[in-house]
């Protein structure tokens, strides 16, 4: 029987190539608890989390034991939190501590949502949010924040922009007992998209049903010894065994993601398949590039790789799956990557070229530690280069940068867990201040106009 | 239900007897096998047909672990259907 060959290959990738389910995540609008009274609002938010997603990780558990495939992460995102339309920090952190509060009710891993959506202009109540995030990324320990700040068809809020470099050094300063790991659990977005199920940029787009099911799978390990032993083969024969192996690997999150759906009876989002490396041996995506035939990912030819894995990785998922969406692709965030860690210790994976790296990657500069002391508009700067990548070249972009208090370049952050640790990274010492502090709109670029 | 067990381990005497008396005990019916020694590992692959009236998927599933665990083997319980979706167009 031509099963048994199946059957073993199955149980390759799941035991000696880390192949999971990354997670499942529930959706749930917001919009019906919001109200002028914000204790009550937040009081029904934290109401309607903990009851529709009362059963999410028993269901999930059970559904990864039947199939043999652990479901590594329950996670639930919300409606973008600044749509509540608070004005001050102390209100805002009602809503940031009903959200953690109902995460750690419910037993779920994060909770994504403490979002706002600027992309085109702050309301007083979005820049009262903005203000409040670093309160609130520091109070909580299971809660997520984003911001969009740009759009293809809308251009880039440099106002907004300017405002990310001091709310991102003062989440880092007032998280500074734990290396500043507050600045871990906020992103700053470019063309966030609605249905994304990773976090820390997950939240549930206003466009989206009530209540919905969504399920992130991973894999890098897989893809990689799928491409040990193709010595001497070419690119185009990489990349047809990366789709092929994407393909199974889509299947497998789509079949758990319809039965947690269905046993929940919720609807079925999307699926996202994002190769998303975690601090274990053989879980990384530098491997990848490195068994392509680079001898350190960050080398040259690591775009070049990089964006044909990206690719041929969507291709095997949508082929796989009736709804692929969120981000699909594949994930570089530096300190979860083993390879990627051993390489900008090294010397050879940089600031520079990691920012290449994203613009063919399917997010952006992803858990980069850098030096505590870098200036505000610096990373102001950052958010504004990566942003302009994703709206040129219509793709989402996003910055996870941590300016680590009292580091330097070359010292070593430590968060523990999925977060891994990272060495400090060096940053242009040449001031973007003057730019940065023009503020005002970048406005949307040529090929936007398509109406 | 039908479900594929996988049995991987150190070639030791009594494998196939332990797990086949779980499954008896259990009303499992044992549709298929094969097995195998590869580098003087272990390797037995099962169809089975689980009779949920006499003893649920999850009761087979910890007995068989539990067996497992115990004699130094690795063993997976899954529902058929993630190999037909894996890997089938």
């Amino acid at each position: 029987m031509t099963i048994y060959k199946d059957v073993l290959e199955t149980i390759r990738m799941i035991e000696k190539e880390n192949l999971d389910i990354r997670t499942t995540t529930m959706g749930i609008s917001l919009l019906d608890c919001f109200g002028r009274d914000h204790k009550a609002a937040s009081e029904r938010v934290y109401d309607k989390i903990t009851r529709l997603a009362s059963r999410l990780v028993e269901t999930a558990n059970e559904v990864g034991e039947d199939y043999g495939i652990t479901v590594v992460n329950k996670r639930i995102s919300v409606t973008p939190i600044a749509l509540a339309a608070a004005e001050s920090t102390e209100d805002w952190l009602l809503y940031a501590k009903a959200l953690d509060s109902a995460a750690k009710a419910v037993g779920v891993d994060i909770i994504g949502g403490f979002s706002a959506l600027v992309q085109k202009g702050c309301t007083p109540s979005d820049e009262s949010f903005i203000e409040a995030v670093p309160y609130a990324l520091a109070e909580t320990d299971a809660m997520c924040s984003s911001i969009n700040l740009g759009s293809t068809k809308s251009g880039i809020n440099m106002d907004a922009v300017m405002k990310m470099g001091p709310m991102i050094k003062k989440t880092a300063y007032l998280t500074k007992d734990n290396n500043s790991f507050g600045c871990a659990k906020f992103v700053a977005f470019a063309n966030a998209v609605e249905d994304n199920p990773f976090m820390a940029g997950a939240f549930h787009g206003v466009g989206e049903a009530e209540n919905v099911i969504n399920v992130g799978v991973s894999g890098p390990g897989v893809v990689k010894d799928a491409l040990v032993g193709m010595e001497g083969a070419t690119a185009d024969e990489i990349a047809e065994k990366i789709k092929q192996t994407a393909f199974k690997i889509t299947r497998a999150g789509q079949l758990i993601g319809r039965e947690v759906s269905s046993r929940l009876g919720i609807p079925f989002g999307i699926l996202d398949l994002s190769l998303a490396p975690t601090p274990a041996v053989g879980d990384s995506v530098a491997e990848i590039l490195e068994v392509m035939g680079l001898a350190r990912c960050g080398t040259h030819g690591s775009t070049a790789a990089l964006a044909m894995l990206t690719d041929a990785v969507k291709k095997g998922g949508i082929m796989a799956s009736g709804h692929v969406g969120g981000l699909s692709g594949a994930f570089i965030p530096v300190s979860e990557d083993r390879q990627m860690i051993a390489s900008a210790e090294e010397g050879c994976l940089t600031f520079d070229k990691l920012e290449a790296m994203t613009s063919v990657c399917s997010v952006g500069l992803d858990m980069i530690a850098i030096p505590g002391d870098t200036p505000d508009d610096t990373i102001s700067a950052m958010i504004a280069d990566e942003a302009a990548i994703g709206v040129i070249n219509n793709k989402t972009t996003a910055v996870r940068v941590i300016p680590v208090y009292g580091m330097k370049a070359g010292d070593k952050a430590d968060w523990g867990g999925l977060f891994g640790a990272s060495p400090v990274m060096e940053v242009n010492q040449f001031s973007s201040s003057a730019f940065i502090q023009r503020g005002g709109r970048i406005p949307a670029p040529v090929h936007s106009f398509k109406n | 239900m039908k479900a594929i067990i996988t049995v991987v381990g150190k070639d030791q005497v009594g494998i196939m007897y332990r797990v086949s008396g779980i499954l008896n005990e259990k009303h499992v019916n044992i549709e298929d096998v094969t097995q195998t020694i590869l580098q003087d590992y272990f390797t037995m692959i099962m169809v089975v047909q689980i009779d949920e009236t006499a003893a649920s998927f999850h009761e087979v599933d910890e007995a068989l672990h539990e067996m497992a665990a115990k004699q130094g083997l690795s063993i997976h319980v899954q529902k058929e259907e993630i190999f037909d979706t894996m890997h089938q167009i």
